[in-house]
């Protein structure tokens, strides 16, 4: 199974990954399987349910509020609809939005792969206590997230004190808003990579190493092709969670206009004049921005999976 | 264990016995009144006096029961909660525009302002100066906060009310010293560039001046500065312009939640109540000044520090300045779009 999972198709690595991790965790102490009975019944209920469920579910979450989203901004009319989000201000937040969350959600693929690797292969004292603070960034209101590292790099914190005379300001800059997003995205980037790796078949590798493949070989011929599909999957994450955080952002972004002021903001002051069909366009064009990242990166993902397989052949 | 669970029962039927004589003999039930005060971020301390006081007041008077509940937030995201379906009883905000919102969603009537004395605003602020102990800067007036070597915080007047008097009280202080349009404009112009971060709440900001030592002076509410003052343990002061805006948070009966659930009498009773002798005195122990002539005096000393104050007329009335301020566009926006590349 593990040797045909990095060959699973795509998109649901994630989902599959996380499931698998789970199962393999309780399997042990779940151990008193039921003999099965005598007509063999599925364990889930049928297409027709699930599938109705399932449309439920995703039509009620996800489908109707997005609706009333678009329907909102719609109302504007086109030409108003570009006053409202096509500013050069809202252009300059996009764009920081944007870039932020890219250099964010790059930033914590690659500190999650290194994360994941060590605490899915490298056994050393604590490694448990890691793995779960790995988490805590999902528990922690952001806010209180943006507040602290606003506050550890002001000249006066903790960091700042050593950094600021260097010129690094981590406190109200661009770099600040990286910060907090790597914070808010990594435990994305790590819990779906680390399955993956802990699941890779290690035989494989010590194939590669004893056929006199070099270790680099190995890394790049053997594991990479395996992991880059969740890696793929990592990126999508941790960048639709940066391009949709505020709490943490506006403590330490410090909201200058055309610098340092993300597009949410925007929408927040156009709340307050009680314009919402405005506030709404701006949602829209940051929806769309983020949906066709998110279908690049399917795409590009895809292709990945298919070279696993590929390379697993 | 039977003893034992008899005797509970016997308690517990006891208990309901007593509870019920009290009742019986009025031959009606009064039953409890809960209320819900939709209010802005600054006001928690206050109101949580406010409604143990009203509570026992209220009880005294009419012999019923009342629970006031609270809730907090930014004041122009509360008016849209009470838009949106919020159940609020009455609603405390911070600014105008705010109550006129649910007002315009027809949940409050038209004439809400003249329902209570002075426009329906129970007591008032005014925008002040906090700076760092011993004021090495020197601040003593507006002119000196544009100084060259001067850095100033207060939250973006786009999303925060706080942010808009900052704004609104550095414009009116330029008309009133005799100033022209154009001097106020460059005057917030000058303000804006010397501001290093734009918080998006009040609260954010005092956070940013007083803990993270951003910035030499912070302009915010006096009822505020009051609390960043005790908090800083004598790290900073209060130094009162010559003049500046009054601040004028309006409370309303939300008309049409009060009549659907029954609550008018407690509503505007605990409106009412903020005018009272008891409310002005629990309102001024939290540093907002009470309205009306000779006002209770602050709880740290003899009389409120004179300032000379101007009121949103000065700067064009809400609705002007709303649009012509802090609109999409405007002036504020101006500020900031005449240097984009920087």
């Amino acid at each position: 199974m593990s040797s045909s999972r990095p060959g699973m198709n795509d998109r649901h690595t994630p989902m599959i990954a996380f499931a698998t991790a789970s199962i393999a965790s309780a399997a042990p102490s779940g151990t008193t399987v039921r003999r099965p009975a005598r007509r063999r019944r599925p364990v889930l209920p049928g297409f027709g349910t699930t599938a109705a469920i399932t449309s439920l579910v995703i039509g009620f979450l996800v489908v109707v509020p997005l609706a009333v989203l678009v329907a909102r901004a719609a109302s504007l009319g086109a030409a108003g609809f570009i006053a409202a989000a096509w500013t050069d201000r809202a252009r300059a937040a996009y764009g920081v939005s944007l870039g932020a969350s890219l250099l964010a959600a790059a930033a914590s693929t690659l500190l999650g792969l290194v994360v994941a690797w060590v605490l899915a292969r490298v056994p050393f004292p604590g490694r448990r206590l890691l793995d779960a603070f790995v988490d805590v960034p999902l528990a922690l209101p952001t806010a209180v997230a943006g507040l602290v590292y606003s506050s550890l790099y002001v000249k006066q914190g903790w960091l700042g004190a050593w950094l600021v005379p260097l010129g690094v300001h981590g406190a109200y800059s661009y770099l600040g808003i990286v910060l907090v997003l790597v914070f808010v995205s990594l435990p994305f980037t790590v819990r779906v990579v680390q399955p993956v790796i802990e699941s890779l078949d290690r035989d494989a590798e010590e194939a590669a190493l004893i056929l006199g493949a070099s270790r680099s070989q190995t890394f790049w011929r053997v594991i990479a092709p395996a992991i880059a599909p969740a890696l793929a999957t990592g990126f999508a994450m941790a960048l639709a969670r940066a391009l949709g955080e505020y709490g943490s952002v506006v403590f330490i972004s410090g909201n200058m206009p055309f610098k340092t002021e993300i597009a949410p903001v925007l929408i927040v002051a156009r709340l307050e004049e009680f314009a919402y069909a405005e506030a709404t366009a701006i949602a829209v064009v940051l929806l769309a921005m983020s949906l066709s990242l998110l279908v690049v990166i399917n795409v590009l993902q895809h292709k990945l999976s298919r070279n696993a397989v590929g390379a697993e052949k | 264990m039977p003893p034992r669970r008899i005797l509970f029962v016997a308690l517990a039927v006891g208990l309901v016995g007593i509870s019920g004589c009290g009742k019986a003999p009025e031959g009606r039930v009064p039953e409890a009144v809960a209320l819900l005060n939709v209010s802005y971020d600054p006001t928690r301390e206050l109101y949580r006096d406010i409604n143990t006081a009203f509570a026992s007041r209220y009880g005294q008077e009419h012999g019923r029961v009342v629970d006031v509940k609270q809730s907090h937030a930014s004041s122009g995201s509360q008016a849209r909660a009470v838009i949106d379906g919020l159940e609020a009883d009455v609603v405390t905000l911070a600014v105008w525009p705010d109550v006129d919102a649910v007002a315009k969603s027809g949940l409050v009537k038209e004439d809400w302002q003249a329902r209570y004395e002075n426009d329906s605003v129970p007591y008032h602020s005014v925008v002040v100066f906090v700076v760092r102990k011993g004021n090495p800067k020197g601040i003593k007036d507006w002119p000196d906060i544009v100084r060259d070597d001067v850095s100033i915080i207060t939250p973006n007047p786009k999303t925060s009310g706080n942010g808009k008097y900052s704004f609104l009280a550095a414009w009116g202080a330029v008309l009133a010293a005799g100033g022209s349009e154009e001097d106020a404009e460059r005057f917030v112009t000058e303000l804006y560039r010397r501001t290093p971060v734009l918080d998006t709440g009040a609260r954010a900001a005092t956070a940013t001046f007083s803990q993270k030592g951003i910035g030499d002076v912070h302009l915010t509410f006096e009822n505020e500065a009051h609390l960043e003052v005790g908090e800083s343990a004598g790290e900073l002061e209060i130094v009162y312009p010559s003049r500046s805006i009054r601040v004028d948070p309006p409370v309303a009966v939300v008309d049409a939640n009060v009549d659907r659930r029954g609550t008018r009498h407690a509503a505007e009773a605990y409106l009412g109540f903020l005018y009272s002798p008891e409310g002005r005195a629990i309102v001024a122990k939290h540093h907002y000044r009470p309205w009306g002539d000779t006002p209770p005096p602050p709880p740290d000393a003899k009389e409120w520090p004179a300032i000379e104050t101007f009121d949103i007329t000065a700067v064009g009335g809400w609705q002007t300045a709303m649009k012509r301020f802090f609109g999409e566009g405007g002036v504020f926006d101006s500020i900031y779009a005449a240097s984009p590349g920087k």
